[in-house]
């Protein structure tokens, strides 16, 4: 069996005395897309932080392709290709959307130009074009979404961490970002997605986790999951 | 306007702008006057107890001061907020302290010696750097800053080196806070702590806060004008201070963001510069 892009192993999480991730082992192939799914506060955001480090460790360990990830700062780890998408989306609302891309492609530049990076992501986010010259804070939700999105593509990575793209949003949005999601499977990026939405996530993923109270309860394959709604419903509370 | 209030404003810009450079990463330095003290102090003493020239002396101020800030903004910048602006106070409490008990530079008997300094020297000074920071402006790194002061962890999370990016701009304003501190040095001929206790540090923060901190511009009025309004409303005798404080008050209710609130054009997309 191959080594996974992301292999993470009895991770413990705490805020000061509150234990938030508590020994969470889970693995992401090259070109999975995976859910971990819970109820509100069971760790979610906390896991996904915790993976691209902007939160420490409190034991355990998180292996990305192959190597340690302890040492590395989150900007290490998004320039080699892990590339985390916040809760809340995380557009710079102060810079034009056209800055927000810029930045992404000057940090992390692809083999093509930034003309021809911007091109393809205006061809798959025509909004964007139209707005290419606005405040990202000056964006409609799902557009700030869009936006999230788009700057994950300006330069594909290889792991993508996506902390609930739905929020907040309406329900044809959200069909829209999960659509977006799905075309990055398309391309072989491995998505770790982390939602509330729990149907949606696990339509998209192959496989999921439930997650509650910062422990692993269930796992599987996503129809597996979605057959036994009575645990499911039971763990999500 | 007299040489002598043209030098200060001259110097008091550099202030500002090494206040506003800082800032330009989110960090709001309080630290300022005690680098502007640290280059006073050691391009004095090098020039007048060593015998060194005049500019090698304001560049070793300049780096030594670059390397304090370093070194003190590495723990410093772990902290957030009024933390952080806790602790840059702090650094100027410490460093005119240090001072006051050093025997070596006159202690509270301040010391003397320097050279003085001329009109060219000054503003030769002001162009060059504003010509840099006006360069920076322009240049992707803006951008970098700029995601930086915006959301520290969106800034991490698209692969921004946030800390390296905060000591950097730390240590390159505390240098520049130094070399304007050795042009004072040198100007007024004899510094003493008392030059530079935490109203100095407070009024560069004021400079870049009421001219706007969101261009480079901002900083060059705001400093121009509290130099300049002071010395023009001297006829009003003992209330000076207390109408000097009330202009304050009053533009910072109705301009919040500053006589110039802009942002840079120039600091945006580069639409113009690859349009």
């Amino acid at each position: 069996m191959s080594e996974p892009v992301l292999a993470v192993e009895a991770l413990h999480v705490a805020y000061g005395p509150i234990k938030a991730v508590r020994g969470c082992t889970l693995r992401l192939d090259a070109g999975e897309t995976v859910a971990v799914v819970g109820a509100n506060g069971a760790g979610k955001t906390t896991l996904l932080r915790a993976l691209s480090n902007l939160l420490p460790h409190e034991s355990g360990s998180v292996r990305y392709l192959g190597a340690p990830t302890e040492r590395a700062g989150p900007h290490e780890l998004a320039r080699r290709g892990l590339f985390h998408i916040p809760e809340g989306r995380g557009t710079l609302g102060r810079l034009e959307v056209r800055e927000n891309l810029r930045i992404a492609y000057d940090v992390r530049p692809a083999d093509r130009s930034f003309e021809a990076a911007l091109e393809r992501v205006f061809e798959r986010f025509p909004r964007l074009r139209e707005r290419h010259d606005q405040l990202a804070g000056t964006l409609s939700g799902g557009e700030q979404q869009m936006l999230a999105l788009a700057r994950a593509l300006i330069n594909p990575p290889r792991v993508l961490l996506v902390d609930e793209p739905s929020l907040g949003l309406a329900p044809a949005l959200v069909e829209e970002a999960f659509a977006v999601l799905g075309e990055f499977h398309a391309e072989g990026i491995a998505i770790l997605l982390v939602e509330q939405n729990v149907y949606s996530a696990l339509r998209l993923a192959q496989r999921g986790y439930v997650l509650r109270q910062g422990e692993i309860v269930m796992e599987g394959p996503s129809a597996k999951l979605l057959a036994d709604a009575e645990m499911l419903k039971h763990y999500l509370g | 306007m007299s040489l002598d209030l043209a030098l200060f404003t001259g110097i008091n810009i550099l202030l500002a702008w090494s206040v506003y450079l800082i800032l330009l990463t989110g960090t709001l330095s309080f630290a300022n006057g005690a680098f502007m003290a640290l280059g006073a102090y050691v391009s004095g003493v090098l020039t007048a107890k060593f015998g060194i020239g005049y500019m090698p002396a304001m560049a070793m101020a300049a780096a030594a001061s670059a390397v304090i800030g370093v070194l003190t903004g590495y723990p410093a910048l772990r902290t957030r907020g009024i933390y952080l602006i806790l602790v840059t106070l702090a650094i100027t409490f410490f460093v005119q302290t240090a001072i006051e008990n050093t025997k070596f530079v006159g202690g509270v008997q301040g010391m003397g010696g320097m050279m003085g300094t001329s009109f060219e020297i000054v503003y030769g000074s002001v162009i060059v750097v504003g010509a840099l920071i006006w360069l920076l402006s322009r240049s992707p790194l803006q951008r970098v800053l700029d995601a930086v002061r915006e959301d520290e962890h969106v800034a991490g999370a698209i692969g921004i080196n946030v800390v390296y990016v905060r000591l950097a701009l730390f240590g390159i304003g505390a240098a520049l806070a130094a070399y304007a501190g050795g042009l004072y040095a040198h100007h007024m001929f004899f510094v003493a702590p008392d030059h530079f206790t935490i109203i100095v540090s407070v009024f560069i923060v004021l400079y870049v806060i009421m001219g706007g901190v969101n261009n480079m511009w901002g900083s060059v009025v705001g400093a121009v004008i509290l130099t300049v309004l002071p010395e023009a409303i001297r006829f009003i005798g003992e209330w000076r201070q207390g109408v000097f404080g009330l202009l304050i008050v009053i533009l910072l209710l109705f301009r919040r963001d500053g006589i110039l609130p802009f942002r840079s054009v120039t600091a945006r997309s580069g639409r113009k510069a690859d349009a």
